[in-house]
């Protein structure tokens, strides 16, 4: 079994950097990721319907971007983490064939309540930002 | 839609801020290891919390939990969207209510999820979801609409409160130019890489870009002092003369300034990008990018070469390197 490590709340420091995270983005990906949200809006995996919207392709799902936050945030964190909550300002599509970097940083912690607080960014090498915003951790004392 | 029509409209539309889009609805399954694999497989979520239940025994919480971030996947709908499409409710009422008024266009713009409970396997998301506030009438860079927000409530077998998500949806007015510009989009079945913004080219500068593309960076020079200028303009600021001609920039010069920037983020434009002020040996100053050396690695006063690059697909530039890294041109 492996052993994994938690952060605690007193090893962060504000303006600590997370190590990013690339994550290519393909067809497999894009529909996999929508079914396993339970997601099934065509637009997700049906390249048909997604171009009458205008885009060349499927592209991910909300959900997914959530998840993809979350788990950006934990991998650093540790399994210990609660998070709290996933505040999102949504931008360009990720459609197959984009690379999406994810890099974060701690912004603010919340002594009283053992919180910290990081911003985290989603950006795409073609369109740029998809997703910007923070996630809250509740992290163990140590 | 003139202002008569956009009261009436409002009217039905704010009759919607409240309404229930659902009341509270059990998931068809509880939370169970097969669902929460599937996520974790495909996210690529390592964290054993989900899925290791050896691990998750001797953890603080003692039991596997659910990924917060699957809390609203355990109401969805699945496959019967596919092939019946969405049931209605207030909220597709709502949005046929947009479309029949021309506000066409649909945009996720924010979602929030706060979580207060942490649940494990054998217990039962429930849903409940109203639209929650609609807002006046936006001028936004898509065009002219309305966000509207609902709010989801989402508590446990015992009625406990979970978590929140409130959604974020902008509703507006496709303006018609884009659609017909791009072709409604269907065409363009392959992902296209942004290119830098064009320089626009006139009558005054057309010919010093056409020399660019074709690798030169020339030197406008007046016909009747011999002075020479940069950037292209039609009169000679020592005599001014309108009679001009240029020669050939040999590209060495001396660094004047330079910064390095980070923001915005355009697409096209690989950052961080540093932007530099050359003095050239001819004597007139050109501003381009410093390439082949980081930052910290430049200084005022440094020697530079030049050479005219395809920086993309589209574009053909100048860019500078540091002296000593023997550029030949
Ligand atoms: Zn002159």
């Amino acid at each position: 079994m492996t052993d994994y490590r938690t952060l605690a709340f007193e090893e962060v420091e504000v303006g600590d950097k997370l190590p990013s995270l690339e994550i290519e983005i393909t067809t497999g990906l894009i529909v996999s990721t929508a079914l396993a949200t339970r997601d099934f809006e065509p637009v997700h995996h049906d390249k048909a319907v997604a171009q009458a919207t205008g885009l060349p392709d499927v592209f991910m799902n909300i959900l997914t971007s959530q998840s993809f936050m979350t788990r950006f945030v934990t991998d650093w964190s540790g399994p210990e983490a609660v998070v709290k909550s996933v505040d999102i300002r949504l931008g360009a599509p990720n459609v197959p064939g984009m690379v999406m970097t994810v890099t974060g940083r701690v912004q603010a912690k919340d002594d009283d309540a053992g919180e910290v607080e990081v911003a985290v960014a989603g950006e795409n090498n073609i369109w740029g930002m998809h997703m910007e915003g923070c996630v809250r951790l509740q992290l163990p004392g140590s | 839609m003139n202002d008569e029509q956009q009261q009436a409209f409002e009217q039905c539309l704010y009759r919607f801020v409240g309404r229930q889009v659902c009341a509270r609805t059990a998931a068809k399954d509880a939370v169970n290891e097969a669902m929460i694999r599937h996520w974790a497989e495909t996210v690529g979520d390592a964290n054993p919390a989900y899925t290791d239940a050896q691990w998750a025994a001797r953890s603080a919480r003692g039991r596997i939990i659910a990924p917060p971030a699957m809390m609203y996947s355990w109401n969805q709908e699945g496959f019967p969207v596919v092939a019946q499409g969405r049931a209605p409710d207030a909220q597709t009422e709502l949005v046929d209510l947009f479309n029949e008024n021309g506000f066409t266009g649909v945009l996720g713009t924010n979602v929030k999820q706060e979580y207060y409970k942490e649940i494990g396997l054998g217990e039962r998301v429930h849903l409940e979801m109203v639209i929650d506030n609609i807002s006046e009438q936006k001028a936004t860079a898509r065009g002219i609409g309305y966000f509207f927000e609902t709010l989801a409530s989402f508590s446990d077998q015992h009625g406990d409160l979970i978590g929140t998500q409130r959604f974020r949806v902008l509703k507006f007015i496709p303006p018609e130019t884009a659609a017909a510009a791009d072709g409604g989009g269907a065409e363009q079945d392959t992902l296209q890489t942004p290119t830098r913004i064009a320089a626009p080219r006139g009558h005054d500068n057309s010919w010093w870009w056409e020399a660019c593309d074709q690798g030169q960076v020339l030197i406008q020079r007046c016909r009747n002092c011999q002075t020479l200028r940069h950037p292209p303009r039609p009169m000679c600021g020592e005599c001014q003369s309108l009679d001009w001609d240029s020669i050939e920039s040999c590209l060495e010069g001396e660094l004047l300034s330079f910064t390095e920037l980070h923001h915005p983020r355009i697409p096209g434009y690989p950052l961080p990008l540093i932007c530099g002020v050359i003095r050239l040996r001819e004597g007139v100053n050109l501003v381009a990018n410093i390439v082949g050396a980081e930052e910290q690695a430049l200084a005022i006063g440094m020697r530079v070469q030049g050479k005219v690059e395809q920086v993309d697909e589209k574009t053909m530039l100048p860019q500078f390197y540091p002296a000593e890294n023997g550029v030949e041109k």
